[in-house]
């Protein structure tokens, strides 16, 4: 047991060093961190307890049931975003508006012109593939603007920034559909006999998809050698337009996926406020997972954690009866340190102190 | 001499993980003297030179300026000590005019005097003979004029210590010419220069003082009179060099290339760079090459060829077949491989590791969805590291941390890796070591031998005759000699570049 320990210790002061230089060591520290504050703080955090809903199915909640159902949409648009980040240096802005696009599409797909509808249209499959094609061109859009038209991605995706959210509504003639359908609100909630939430599963899907694409494409060497060196890239044969576009059309397939989620959790929409500011959040989560926002390499697994780190905060704080309104200003601050100490100068500086610290006379001895 | 020497640096170290870039280095300029500092890629000479100017803090020994010890701990300390360096790569701002960068951040008043500022920067450019206007803006310039520039901005700051690292290897001869003399001209002044160059030419043309290091140490300090070329580049690699111009003499197949058949062929080839119409062909196992001077359209031909910019007229055939190029990845189908002129810009991928950089050509004629397993990966990477002798860390170091001429080879071997029949290498030697140079020349003819073509591009015309069996000459981005056999010679390539209508 004991010899155990000591080859445990060993080996962890061996991987300590390089572990600290791993780009996933920020987010994974990020929330722990947190965990142990709330640990502290109150140990009630963590309690997870099986209770009926209002339907009579079993459904698990605590805290952090609720940091795993809604992060999911943002670890899935963290995914098409660090794409976009990667290969073109910038991000889409436009993400939230887009959500909005893409979610009133769905409802209109399922409603037509009834608002009340008692019989859905189309199975919700069909209207999903529909909201990803639309939310596809959206992304293709944007992507034509970056890669051909070569404006900075964030000039580019304000202008569905700004227009996105009049044009879901105008899709839906500026009318609330609600759907009464209870297999609507699955996807958003939880399935009858299933106590953990849809959004999860949706989620562990689309994360499990693209690290098998990642794995078994070279969708991850090419948009890192375009966001690198576009020059360098397109001599080794590599089509860096049609690359970046790629990527905003990918990212347009994670957004019909949130949306969906958004949606189905409602069952309507609100134009106006659905998946506000969430672009934000998701740009975020790609920066906590020791991305560069200037595009080039990047650690997919690292943001996906990263987007989790930000829904573990936003809970925390309700869990502490922040008020909605100052919430964004708690955020900040703990943003802030979180990106403070995951800059590279403060690391390499923190990497020097501890290395000192460990064996003092290694200055003489060099 | 008598007097005290201006700079001097005493017993420098300096160790980064894994690597004693600099061990016990002294190292000694006088005012008034020019100081050639050379070595291998890897030698020590960046690692001197960021030392002295405060981008890297030495791990041990000392610096005396004027007598003085001081302690450079930033480039700002080292400016304000008088010590200036003007780097390979332009450091100016291209968007100010070229007034705004010779005063840029040198004035700690709020406001500025613009006027005042531009007859002084005019001033200046006068008495150095620079031909550039105060208020143009930098980019206008050529880069020659931008370096004479960042010269004359150190010259305003009364350095006492001028750095050049590699101020030539983008010039042009007449260009040289010109920065020559103004070099020798701040030598008049009393300026200490400290020349870094890989050209030994230009080092015999202009040096007082050769200092050379070796795999981080020092081999010695000599003055140019003693020190024979040959000499020079055997201490610079630590062994009895086999004579540098003996290598063409295992080029036995270099004659029956001449028979061989044509591989590749092209006719009335332009791009949109603005090249003329040219024909071209290469037969199996042949080293041709262009020449001509800097910006006589040799690389645009080459990036016709591969596709690199886009083509406008021509044919293009190769084993008798006609193909058709429009962009790089039809090139590469078709057995051909392209080094770019320019590594840093066009050729390395530089926060990606030696292992993806290597295999990225390969990988992506294999295709999208058929990514190479990492161990499949490593193998390519190990065997060419291996047979090129590429020096890195790992396979897993990013190429931007390897010196110059490793990830030239780097590069050579990403397309090695593909096995063209047909390989462009646009000025593999540039900014690299000797060593590797030859390295190079070696492994083109022996490529070659083995029945690959090359076309070679160099700049350095003695590097071309060593390697190749003919030869184009260029002008005016127009193709206007060709030369083979006997007149492969320095005298008739000159002649040929100078032409009839060589009005200079």
């Amino acid at each position: 047991m004991s010899a155990e320990k000591a080859n445990v210790k060993k080996n962890k002061a061996f991987t300590m060093s390089s572990l600290m230089r791993n780009q996933i060591f920020i987010p994974i520290a990020a929330l722990l961190l947190l965990l142990l504050f709330n640990l502290i703080a109150d140990p009630g955090f963590f309690k997870i307890t099986l209770g009926y809903n209002s339907a009579g199915n079993p459904v698990l909640s605590g805290y952090l049931m609720t940091v795993l159902d809604n992060g999911s949409e943002l670890a899935i648009l963290a995914i098409g975003m660090t794409l976009v980040t990667a290969a073109s240096g910038g991000q889409d802005i436009s993400v939230g508006a887009a959500i909005a696009i893409a979610g009133s599409t769905l409802l209109r797909a399922l409603c037509g012109t009834n608002t009340r509808p008692e019989v859905l249209r189309m199975p919700v499959i069909c209207a999903f593939l529909i909201s990803c094609l639309v939310a596809m061109a959206f992304g293709a859009f944007n992507g034509l603007l970056v890669s051909i038209f070569k404006i900075q991605p964030m000039i580019a995706t304000l202008i569905l920034y700004t227009a996105g959210r009049s044009i879901a509504a105008w899709i839906n003639n500026n009318e609330l559909p609600i759907i009464s359908d209870p297999k609507f609100a699955y996807y958003g909630g939880f399935i009858p006999g299933i106590p953990i939430p849809t959004p999860f599963f949706i989620m562990a899907a689309c994360v499990i998809v693209t690290m098998l694409v990642l794995k078994f494409t070279n969708l991850g060497l090419y948009t890192q050698a375009v966001g690198i060196n576009e020059s360098s890239s397109r001599l080794n044969g590599l089509n860096p337009v049609f690359i970046k576009w790629l990527t905003f059309v990918i990212l347009g397939l994670c957004v019909a996926v949130a949306a969906l989620i958004k949606v189905s959790r409602l069952s309507s929409i609100n134009y106006s406020v659905i998946a506000k500011d969430i672009e934000m959040d998701a740009i975020l989560a790609v920066a906590l997972g020791g991305n560069a926002l200037s595009g080039g390499k990047f650690n997919m697994v690292a943001s996906i954690i990263g987007a989790f780190v930000i829904q573990l905060l936003t809970t925390t704080l309700f869990k502490f009866n922040v008020p909605s309104d100052a919430l964004p200003a708690y955020k900040a601050i703990v943003v802030i340190m979180l990106v403070v100490f995951s800059a590279p100068i403060v690391r390499s500086k923190l990497a020097e102190i501890s290395k000192k610290m460990k064996n003092p006379t290694v200055k003489e001895v060099a | 001499m008598g007097n005290q020497a201006l700079l001097s640096l005493k017993g420098i170290y300096k160790g980064f993980p894994g690597v004693k870039a600099l061990q016990n280095v002294d190292f000694q300029l006088q005012s008034g003297e020019i100081h050639a500092l050379m070595g291998e890629n890897g030698a020590g000479k960046s690692t001197l030179i960021k030392v002295l100017t405060g981008v890297y803090t030495k791990d041990e020994g000392e610096i005396f300026l004027e007598g003085q010890e001081v302690s450079i701990r930033s480039p700002q300390d080292a400016q304000h000590l008088g010590i200036s360096t003007v780097y390979q790569e332009i450091t100016l701002c291209p968007n100010l005019s070229v007034a705004e960068n010779m005063y840029i951040g040198r004035s700690d008043d709020m406001l500025q005097n613009w006027k005042k500022m531009n007859e002084g920067a005019t001033k200046m450019l006068e008495s150095l003979d620079i031909p550039a206007k105060a208020t143009q803006q930098l980019g206008s310039c050529s880069i020659a004029v931008q370096q004479m520039v960042a010269i004359a901005r150190a010259v305003d700051m009364d350095c006492k210590v001028l750095i050049l690292d590699e101020p030539t290897s983008s010039l042009d001869d007449q260009e040289v010419q010109k920065l020559f003399k103004l070099m020798k001209e701040l030598r008049g002044r009393g300026v200490g220069i400290i020349f870094v160059t890989h050209f030994l030419d230009q080092v015999y043309e202009v040096c007082d003082k050769i200092t050379v290091l070796r795999d981080g140490k020092l081999v010695g300090e000599y003055e140019i009179k003693e020190l024979p070329r040959l000499q020079l580049v055997s201490k610079m690699l630590g062994k009895e060099l086999d004579d540098l111009s003996d290598i063409k003499s295992s080029d036995a197949s270099g004659e029956t290339a001449k028979q061989g058949e044509v591989l590749f062929e092209a006719e009335g080839l332009s791009s949109t760079e603005g090249i003329k119409p040219f024909d071209f062909y290469i037969r199996k196992g042949e080293v041709n090459g262009f020449t001509g001077l800097l910006g006589s359209g040799r690389s645009e031909c080459v990036r016709a060829i591969f596709g690199a910019d886009r083509v406008v007229s021509g044919s293009m055939k190769k084993n008798g077949k006609t193909i058709k190029i429009n962009k790089p990845i039809d090139a590469m189908k078709n057995g051909i491989g392209y080094l770019p002129e320019d590594r840093k810009i066009d050729g390395i991928i530089g926060d990606l590791s030696v292992r993806e950089n290597i295999i990225l050509a390969l990988q992506v004629m294999k295709g999208f969805f058929k990514p190479f397993t990492k161990a499949q990966a490593n193998a390519f990477a190990d065997e060419y590291i291996k047979t090129l002798s590429i020096k890195t860390a790992s396979a897993d170091t990013p190429i931007k941390s390897l010196s110059g001429g490793n990830q030239q080879k780097c590069i050579l071997a990403r397309w090695l890796l593909t096995h063209p029949d047909y390989l462009i290498l646009d000025e593999p030697t540039r900014g690299i070591d000797v060593g590797t140079k030859v390295d190079i020349q070696k492994l083109v003819l022996k490529l070659a031998s083995e029945g690959m073509s090359v076309t070679f591009i160099s700049s350095e015309t003695d590097e071309m005759l060593r390697t190749c069996s003919r030869m184009i000459v260029m002008r005016d981005r127009k193709v206007v000699g060709e030369l083979t056999g006997e007149d492969l010679t320095q005298n008739k390539i000159m002649s040929t570049i100078a032409g009839g209508e060589a009005k200079s």
